[in-house]
C-alpha cells in the first residue's frame, strides 16, 4: 500500500509541477493523460495480472494507478494557480526563474497537492482492495471474498468496515501532516 | 544638472486582444524625469495607464516604443533596483514577516547573516518589531502593506514603485500609512513612484504631481507641490491645489 501510494505522490506530484509550469509540457502531455485518466483502474486489473501475476507487484501498480491522477492534477491546478502578482513580485525582488518555482510556484501550490495526496490515498485503497477482492490470496479483500464463499455475511461484514476505518486513518494522518504544513493558511 | 534617476522615454503602449482583433491603446507617449530622492505621484482616471506604466518601469511589462532608464541604463526587465508594492500587498503567506522580507536578500543569495540583519533592519523601518514570526493571515491590512514596503526596501532599490499601496485600507489606517511613508521616505530619501487615485493623497505626499489624460494616458499636466512637510490637509495652500487638479482630473471623466 504505502509503496504504491509513494511511488504514486513522488511521480505524480513531479510530472504536475512540469506540466503545470511549462505550458509546453502540459500542451505535450495532456493529451496522453486525458486518455488514460477515464480508464478505471479496475479496468486496468487484467493487464496488471498479465503483467505482473499475482500478490504484491500488481497491487502497488493499481495502487499507483488510483493514486495518480488525483495526485497530479491536484499539483497541476495547485501550480497553474499560483498567483500572478506573487511571481511579479518575486520577479522584482530579484528570483530567477528556478526561485520563483521553487520558493513561490511549489510552496503556494502545497494547498492543492495535499488536497490532491489525501483523495488519492482514498483511491488508492479502494483500488487495493479491489486488486485483492479478484488476484490476491491474502489481505482484506481476499478476507472478504471467503467468508463470501462460506457464506458468513457477519465476517464480510467486518472486513468491510475493517476496509473502511482503515482508509479513515490513512486519511486523518495525512489531514494531520496538512494541518501541521499549512498552518499559515489559518486565519487570524 | 546631473542626470534623473528615472527616465521615461517617450513610453507608447497598445493592447491587442487576440480573440476580437480589437486592440487597446493604453499609454501614448508618455515622457517624466524623476530626480533622485524625489516623490512622485501620478494620478488620473481609472483605467489611464498608471499601472501599466508602473509594471513598465519594473520590467513586467514592455513599452512598444520609447525606453525608461534608470541612473542612464535602459530598463528591460525586473530587476531589484526597483522595488514594487503592490494594493492587494501580495505577501507570500507561508512565510512570516521576517520571511516576506529577506525574501530579496535570500534569492540574491546573500550570507544568511545578512539576510537576518536586512531584515531586522527593515521591520524595525517600518515600525514592526515584535511581529517578526508572524504570518500575514494574522496581521491587519495596514501591518502586511508595512512588511510589503520593507520587504521591497530590503533590496535597497534606487527607486521605490507603488500602485495605489493604501487603495484598499480604512481611512484611518490610511492617514496613518500616509504619514509613516513621508518618514521612511525621509529617512532613507529614495525615489517614489506613487500611483494613487485620491488627489488628496497625492497632494500630502509628493513633490511632484503627474495628472494622466483618460485613456489612451497620457500626461496632461504636472504640479509641483510647494508645500513644506508636514503639510496639514486644511491648510488654504493644500486646499487650493487639491481643488485644481480635482477639477483637472474631472475634466477627463466627461
Amino acid at each position: 500500500m504505502l509503496v504504491g501510494f509513494c511511488i504514486a505522490a513522488v511521480s505524480g506530484v513531479f510530472l504536475g509541477i512540469i506540466v503545470g509550469w511549462w505550458p509546453r509540457a502540459r500542451d505535450l502531455l495532456e493529451p496522453v493523460i486525458e486518455i488514460l485518466r477515464p480508464i478505471p483502474p479496475l479496468a486496468w486489473i487484467p493487464l496488471a495480472m498479465l503483467w505482473f501475476g499475482l500478490g504484491f507487484k500488481p497491487a502497488v501498480f493499481l495502487i499507483w494507478l488510483g493514486a495518480f491522477f488525483p495526485i497530479l492534477l491536484n499539483t497541476v491546478l495547485g501550480i497553474e494557480g499560483t498567483p500572478k502578482n506573487l511571481i511579479e513580485v518575486a520577479k522584482t525582488l530579484g528570483a530567477n526563474s528556478w526561485q520563483i518555482l521553487f520558493k513561490v510556484g511549489v510552496p503556494s501550490a502545497t494547498p492543492s497537492i495535499m488536497a490532491g495526496l489525501r483523495i488519492g490515498i482514498g483511491i488508492g485503497w479502494m483500488c487495493l482492495v479491489a486488486a485483492e477482492l479478484t488476484g490476491s490470496n491474502s489481505g482484506l479483500g481476499y478476507m472478504i471474498m471467503y467468508y463470501y464463499s462460506t457464506m458468513e455475511a457477519a465476517k464480510t461484514v467486518a472486513g468491510m468496515l475493517m476496509i473502511g476505518i482503515v482508509g479513515y486513518l490513512a486519511f486523518m494522518g495525512l489531514k494531520k501532516l496538512e494541518d501541521r504544513m499549512l498552518f499559515w493558511r489559518v486565519s487570524a | 544638472m546631473s542626470q534623473p534617476k528615472l527616465l521615461i522615454q517617450n513610453v507608447s503602449r497598445t493592447f491587442s486582444e487576440r480573440k476580437h482583433g480589437k486592440t487597446t491603446e493604453a499609454l501614448r507617449d508618455i515622457s517624466l524625469e524623476v530626480r533622485a530622492g524625489e516623490f512622485v505621484c501620478l494620478v488620473g482616471p481609472s483605467g489611464c495607464g498608471k499601472t501599466t506604466l508602473l509594471k513598465i518601469i519594473a520590467g513586467l511589462e514592455t513599452a512598444d516604443t520609447g525606453a525608461v532608464y534608470l541612473d542612464g541604463k535602459q530598463v528591460n526587465a525586473p530587476g531589484p533596483e526597483r522595488g514594487l508594492v503592490f494594493q492587494e500587498f501580495a505577501l507570500f503567506p507561508w512565510r512570516d514577516v521576517a520571511g516576506n522580507v529577506a525574501f530579496g536578500p535570500e534569492v540574491l543569495k546573500r550570507p544568511l547573516s545578512e539576510q537576518i540583519k536586512l531584515a531586522e533592519r527593515f521591520i524595525t523601518l517600518v515600525g514592526l518589531d515584535g511581529n517578526e514570526h508572524k504570518y500575514p493571515a494574522e496581521l491587519s491590512g495596514g501591518m502586511n502593506q508595512r512588511v510589503a514596503i520593507a520587504r521591497a526596501l530590503a533590496n535597497n532599490p534606487e527607486v521605490l514603485l507603488m500602485d495605489e499601496p493604501f487603495g484598499s485600507l480604512d481611512a484611518q489606517t490610511r492617514y496613518l500609512m500616509q504619514t509613516e511613508l513621508l518618514r521612511i521616505w525621509n529617512e532613507n530619501r529614495k525615489a517614489i513612484v506613487f500611483v494613487t487615485h485620491s488627489v488628496e493623497e497625492a497632494v500630502y505626499l509628493a513633490d511632484r504631481v503627474v495628472v494622466m489624460t483618460a485613456g489612451p494616458g497620457s500626461i496632461k499636466q504636472v504640479y509641483p507641490v510647494d508645500l513644506s512637510y508636514p503639510r496639514h490637509r486644511a491648510d488654504h495652500g493644500f486646499i487650493s491645489l487639491r481643488e485644481k487638479i480635482t477639477a483637472s482630473i474631472a475634466e477627463e471623466v466627461k
